[in-house]
């Protein structure tokens, strides 16, 4: 597996070095640089990139990244990437602080540099494209629940630990728009660690300690697959719906099953071509990227700058019995 | 002498009898038979490695590494199924005990033959196997879809009343109660824990039985593993995280001592099901998760210091109690 990946990058890279000059002097030539080849999450985010690249027609997408997710490894790409005088770098980085001096150095030769998914320090990008933010994810964990509860109803909640940062914020900003959602009920919070086992028995507690429990909502992927199991040992499924954030591939079982009717995680694909045509608005374009600037990016609408030049692409995407085939195989 | 450890395993009976009672009062649907049932299908893993643990430790010995030992070879046999799902579940949990015996067999060999101690061998080999569960998996998750159904159903299939889980604890328990009072290697177990020096005066062979001690917790591991990946219907890096105390804390508990050489097979599957009890019970009487962790840490400490101080003139009881049952 590592020895294809190797090779893999070998030929991308060897193909983008001998292969400049082949290309049409006007391609714009945008490098999209993941954390690490061979993941299907990634590969989906250069699917959405080529998309973008056929949209905008001038554009050659140059997907690339390390074997293994190190810092080290995207440094290397990226310096190969410079020496190319591509147009515009696009990184889902492996370290914060680390990959800020070689994009110092990019920005400083002209290339367009902007960080996506995963991000870099405010130094070393223009600006940063989150899949989301906290506010549309808390709305979107409760709007999946109450999208199948049209006449109100029961949910609680199993989270991570009781100090995992993201899972807390989010319930937070989901409890901040609950009064958009009339009788919908929160009866507990429970906590499953992170840790299949436990989140299993949490969700048959919360069964046996609301029998007209209606939802379990987990923002998280161990314990939203873990609740599903234990609805269907139960054999709840049909009543108790569970919903919240998980991977499509670790979902499929619990879609199939009906133990989950639709839950939510941000796409890929979209995230790919966000960013692909972000890059492209500011290296071609003239785009400023500063605290409040509004970028469009063709098909997602547009990005809204904060004042540390981030911005969240889209809700959550939502995916059920109708498209969980296409993505299961993806991520 | 004979009298002295059905009294603490009636002690902690009792213990168990009592929370039962307090959590019905709380939320009496938790005493149905039905539940009970659930509880201790629950608690099968926990029971099945405490006895594994009860052997290594009774001979002076503990493993860290029963919990990485089972996430491996539940990743293993769920990557099994995945490769050939039309293995027959039989050969799968052939390969996983043998797996696992072999793990175990591993750190056998380096308490044995390296005389390194325990704790040190069990703590890195429990941080080699999580590392080989990513190689293997490349950190990717074996989900509920990729498994054929007959592997995740056969834990799960009721037979007599209870799933297959619960009656291979209860096979377990048997086998164990009768290897551990009845058979040679059962009763050197005890005297090497009890006093090492001695039982190489009567010709038993102290590492080598600490190594097969190893081996057994090894196998029960894998079975566990198996089951445990078929029970949750999903495999990865972590799952089992920190079980492995678990597993101790229910040894301590069932009052075997940390220190070798005593303790019962009664008292590590009550140990077991106590925390089964607490594990299960805590969820349902709505008690805030911040406790939770205090609760079951409280249990262990005064099931500690109960038998601390029972645990007088040790070694010399186990000895005698050994005679008298040859």
């Amino acid at each position: 597996m590592s020895v294809i990946k190797k090779l893999a990058t070998s030929v991308a890279l060897a193909g983008a070095m001998f292969g400049t000059p082949a290309f049409a002097q006007d391609d714009v030539r945008i490098a999209l640089v993941v954390k690490a080849l061979g993941i299907g999450f990634f590969e989906a985010a250069n699917e959405g990139a080529q998309e973008a690249a056929e949209e905008l027609g001038n554009v050659e997408i140059i997907y690339t990244g390390p074997t293994d997710t190190t810092a080290e490894g995207q440094i290397e790409v990226i310096n190969a990437l410079i020496a190319q005088q591509v147009d515009a770098i696009a990184v889902s980085s492996n370290d914060t602080d680390a990959l800020v001096p070689v994009l110092q150095r990019a920005m400083q030769r002209g290339i367009t540099v902007i960080s996506w998914d995963s991000g870099v320090a405010p130094d070393g990008r223009q600006l940063h494209l989150n899949p989301s933010s906290n506010p549309l994810i808390g709305n979107m964990i409760i709007k999946l629940a109450a999208d199948h509860l049209p006449d109100g109803g029961e949910v609680a909640l199993l989270s991570a630990t009781t100090t995992s940062t993201n899972q807390n914020i989010w319930m937070e900003e989901m409890n901040n728009v609950m009064g958009d959602y009339p009788g919908i009920e929160v009866v507990a919070t429970v906590y499953g660690d992170d840790l299949a086992d436990k989140s299993y028995r949490e969700a048959t507690g919360l069964m046996q300690s609301y029998p007209d429990l209606d939802a379990i909502i987990a923002p998280t992927s161990v314990g939203i697959v873990a609740a599903a199991q234990a609805v269907v040992d139960a054999g709840k499924v049909g009543e108790v719906n569970v919903t919240g954030l998980g991977l499509p591939s670790e979902m499929a079982g619990a879609i199939e099953s009906g133990a989950s009717q639709s839950f939510a995680i941000w796409n890929p694909i979209d995230l790919g071509y966000s960013a692909t045509m972000l890059a492209y608005e500011l290296s071609q374009n003239g785009v400023e990227a500063a605290p409040g600037a509004e970028i469009p990016m063709g098909r997602m609408g547009t990005l809204t700058l904060d004042e540390n030049n981030e911005g969240a692409m889209a809700d959550p995407f939502v995916y059920d019995a109708s498209n969980i085939d296409d993505f299961k195989s993806i991520f | 002498m004979m009298r002295f450890i059905p009294v603490r395993e009636a002690i902690l009976g009792s213990a168990i009898l009592i929370l039962l009672v307090l959590v019905a009062s709380r939320f009496s649907g938790f005493v149905a038979p039905s539940n009970l049932a659930n509880v201790f299908n629950d608690t099968a893993p926990l029971i099945i490695l405490a006895l594994g643990q009860m052997v290594v430790i009774l001979t002076r010995c503990i493993d860290l590494s029963v919990a990485a030992n089972l996430a491996l070879t539940g990743m293993a046999a769920a990557m099994i199924n995945v490769a050939m799902p039309g293995l027959p579940i039989p050969v799968i949990i052939a390969i996983a005990v043998l797996m696992g015996a072999f793990m175990g067999a591993i750190n056998g060999v380096l308490v044995w033959k390296l005389s390194i101690p325990p704790i040190v061998v069990t703590l890195g080999t429990m941080t080699i196997f999580r590392g080989i569960i990513f190689l293997i998996s490349d950190g990717k998750w074996v989900n509920s879809h990729e498994m054929s159904a007959a592997f995740t159903g056969f834990p799960r299939t009721v037979f007599l009343g209870l799933p297959v889980l619960s009656w291979i604890a209860i096979f377990t328990v048997i086998v164990f109660g009768i290897m551990m009072a009845r058979t040679q290697f059962g009763r050197s177990i005890f005297a090497v824990g009890g006093n090492p020096h001695a039982a190489v005066y009567t010709g038993i062979n102290v590492g080598k039985t600490q190594f097969w001690a190893f081996v057994v917790a090894g196998a029960l591991a894998g079975l566990t593993g198996y089951l445990w990946v078929a029970r949750y219907a999903v495999a990865y890096v972590d799952i089992a995280g920190g079980f492995e105390l678990e597993v101790v804390a229910a040894c301590v508990i069932g009052g075997i001592s940390i220190a070798g050489g005593i303790g019962s097979v009664g008292g590590a599957v009550l140990g077991a099901i106590f925390l089964g009890v607490v594990k299960n019970a805590l969820p349902v009487v709505n008690i805030s998760p911040f406790w939770q962790l205090a609760i079951s840490g409280s249990a262990i400490l005064i099931a500690v210091a109960f038998n601390a101080r029972s645990g007088r003139a040790k070694g010399r009881i186990i000895l005698k109690s050994a005679e008298a049952t040859q």
